[in-house]
């Protein structure tokens, strides 16, 4: 599904991710934790095409397509999806029309039908459901006046709407009280199927005891310095990274 | 009669290095040149410039009375004595008033099927999803096409007929209903308004004429497509609107212009008369054309558009998109006359590329309790230039009049201008008048949201830029709003790397 290997990343010169490998397969879910600043959300960023960041180094495939190669664009119509850490607002574009229209889009791509105004709505009140979101907010100007947990809420709907292949998580638990967290982590359990893979990034231990990981890898100072089941999250909320950072130091 | 041949050929020696395109466009002007197809009324066109021969000569084409002749001239004897405005935020080279033809009957210098126009211009039709007979108005096949309305009005002559709906060429208007024409032509923008209105009421072509009859709610959208067809020929028309008594009307413009590498002028006059309890609604699709991406060519656009309401509870509704046009001169007004009269003026001006947009509205309070609202969205891209212009006037016998405007400007890029000059004029203390402004920008990340959930770079501006400018689009009438989002789009092209 996704495979990352070496990849070494600046942002005007400064290296941010130094040599980072990372193999997804199909169905599994991984967390990447780690602390601030260790370039999990930089990692995001590249993996789903955002400018301003520079590729020095390594490779990254999706679905055995060079991901690097390909425009943001085609990356989301490929299947691959990212959850924002902070949604952005759009004045004055309606979220229904929105999502109708990036539905629509991917399904073209695929050389499918478009949907029409009726059977997405039928779809989209579906999908609402999984997040118990309010109808009225369907009316709504694209996360414009939305609480922050209403916004998560929104990606993940638009997630179960579009419906990707990979999804990754930027930080989908912060700002989220216990529970919007719960709705929000049991949308995606109610997402995850054999085929789809999730990269769920995440500061906090929490958000794991409701998407519970495959795996579990610890990112800093832009590599990965250990991987682990779900475990190993555990251990790190009572341990905190810094026993860790020690150990990955003293290898070094 | 001018020489043509002449002409086109002094233009290929200016323009030596011309492109592809415009040689292939170039090629079909000069096949049809010097196929001539020259009819009567082809003979018959003015030599160039102005004097008070020609505008006699207008008048007499037209078979116009008495009255508008002398109207005519002594528009013309003003409009010498009258210099160009120099105080809107525009740069352009001078117009020689005096190398531009003023009279220039239907020529058959255009396309004669859709095969030999532009493919540039019809792959933007296909974008806007103009009906295929629509497209052959645009592209200027039907060369008739210069006022749409006659053949809608044909069209609907008998229904409107039968209301007492009056709906014409001003030019037929003149010879037919001379006292509703002599009764209102000029009362809200008198000849010796302004420069370009001056100019205009000497040598106006044609336009439209509407009167609704006392209680008559006109049953459709009345509506006509401007073209600017002729080389070197400035565009004047002059459209009158009058809404009597308890009266509604909705009326359309759309306005298209064939691309040419030379500056074209455009100086148009529309009057709106509202008595009371009457409602005019005046919608604009503004998309002549624009120049190309380096500035060269588009239409000089100064227009004056002018609402009087003039009866108690009457109301005047200006809706404008104006996405074309290399320099946009235009501020729709409404003159507040009658009590509890109410203005508004809702618009979007988008610029791109090198495009200068000075516009906005006036809204002069005179009558009691009289409310104006006005929503302005500037859009500038590329290396445009997009101001508002704004006047609220509450006059002192004005008890009560309320104003509130709103001015966004959206700017993409960083080469851009937005510039808002808002003035006010309160002379009576229980006026309220409110004002906002915001300066705004599409920003990178809006791009790539949009582009995160499938949806390209271009798409993604068409979609930030509508809903930005939604609340103009909701007043417009349906397919009219559809085809202006549309529009945008288009004429963004190109603005985002």
């Amino acid at each position: 599904m996704l495979s990352i290997k070496n990849l070494q990343v600046s942002v005007e010169g400064k290296p941010i991710l130094k040599g980072l490998n990372l193999e997804v397969n199909p169905g599994e879910i991984h967390a990447i934790m780690g602390p601030n600043g260790s370039g999990k959300s930089t990692l995001a960023h590249v993996l789903s095409g955002r400018e301003g960041y520079s590729v020095d180094a390594g490779s990254a495939q999706y679905k055995g397509l060079d991901l690097l190669e390909m425009a943001p664009e085609i990356r989301a119509r490929e299947g691959m999806f990212l959850a924002f850490q902070y949604p952005i607002e759009i004045p004055g574009v309606n979220n229904t029309s929105f999502l109708k229209k990036a539905l629509n889009e991917i399904r073209k791509h695929r050389g499918e039908e478009e949907l029409d105004a009726i059977d997405f709505l039928s779809l989209i009140k579906k999908q609402m459901k999984l997040v118990e979101m309010k109808e009225e907010l369907l009316k709504r100007p694209v996360n414009q006046g939305f609480s922050g947990g209403e916004k998560k809420r929104n990606e993940i709907l638009q997630m179960a709407v579009l419906n990707p292949t990979l999804a990754i998580l930027d930080e989908t638990d912060s700002g989220l009280d216990i529970d919007a967290l719960r709705i929000v982590a049991g949308g995606v359990n109610k997402l995850r199927s054999p085929n789809n893979s999730f990269v769920v990034i995440t500061h906090y231990q929490r958000l794991l005891d409701y998407i519970v990981p495959d795996f579990v890898h610890v990112l800093s100072n832009g590599q990965i310095i250990k991987s682990g089941t779900k475990e190993l999250a555990l251990e790190l909320e009572e341990r905190g990274y810094d026993w860790l950072l020690e150990e990955a130091e003293s290898k070094a | 009669m001018i020489d043509k041949t002449n002409k086109t050929a002094s233009n290929n020696d200016e323009n030596i290095a011309m492109s592809d395109e415009q040689q292939t466009i170039q090629n079909i002007t000069d096949q049809d040149y010097k196929y001539g197809f020259v009819t009567d009324i082809e003979m018959e066109e003015f030599p160039k410039g102005l004097d008070e021969n020609i505008v006699r000569m207008i008048s007499a084409k037209k078979n116009e009375p008495e009255f508008m002749t002398e109207w005519r001239l002594k528009a013309y004897r003003h409009w010498r004595k009258q210099k160009e405005p120099k105080w809107p935020k525009l740069e352009y080279s001078e117009v020689d008033y005096e190398n531009l033809y003023y009279y220039a009957a239907p020529k058959k210098d255009g396309p004669k099927s859709l095969d030999e126009v532009d493919p540039e211009l019809l792959k933007t039709f296909d974008k806007l999803g103009v009906p295929l007979e629509e497209r052959e108005l645009l592209a200027g096949v039907a060369v008739d096409a210069v006022i749409d309305s006659v053949s809608v009005a044909t069209t609907f002559k008998g229904k409107l007929g039968e209301l007492g709906i009056i709906f014409c060429p001003i030019s037929e208007a003149i010879r037919e209903h001379p006292e509703l024409v002599k009764k209102y032509l000029g009362t809200v923008v008198p000849y010796t308004d302004n420069f370009y209105a001056t100019l205009n009421s000497a040598v106006f072509s044609d336009g439209s004429f509407v009167y609704i009859p006392p209680g008559v709610r006109c049953p459709m959208e009345l509506s006509s497509y401007f073209r600017i067809n002729a080389s070197k020929t400035g565009q004047f028309e002059r459209t009158l609107i009058v809404a009597d008594k308890g009266s509604y009307v909705s009326y359309l413009e759309g306005c298209t212009a064939p691309m040419r590498d030379e500056n074209q002028l455009h100086a148009a006059v529309v009057e709106l008369i509202a008595l009371d309890d009457a409602e005019i609604k005046y919608s604009t699709v503004q998309n002549w054309y624009a120049g190309n991406k380096e500035g060269v060519g588009g239409i000089f656009n100064f227009v004056t558009k002018r609402g009087l309401c003039g009866g108690k509870n009457s109301k005047i509704s200006w809706t404008q998109v104006e996405t074309g046009s290399a320099i946009t001169w235009k501020y729709p007004s409404c003159i507040l006359k009658g009590d509890n009269s109410v203005g508004e003026f809702y618009s979007v001006a988008l610029t791109n590329n090198y495009q200068q947009a000075d516009t906005g509205t006036k809204m002069i309070h005179q009558g009691r309790n009289t409310r104006s609202l006005i929503i302005s969205k500037g859009i500038s891209a590329g290396k445009s230039n997009n101001a508002y212009r704004g006047l609220v006037k509450v006059n002192s016998k004005a008890e009560n009049a309320r104003n509130y405007s709103q001015c966004d400007s959206l700017l993409i890029g960083d080469q851009s201008g937005a510039h808002t000059y808002p003035y006010l004029e309160v002379e009576n203390p229980t006026a309220q008048v409110e004002h906002e402004a915001t300066t705004s920008k599409v920003s990178e990340d809006q791009i790539f949201y949009l582009n995160q959930r499938g949806i390209s770079t271009e798409d993604a501006v068409g979609m930030i830029v509508s809903g930005y400018a939604r609340e103009v689009f909701q007043q417009l009438p349906m397919e009219f709003a559809v085809e202006a989002q549309a529009l945008m789009s288009v004429s963004l092209e190109g603005s985002v790397g």
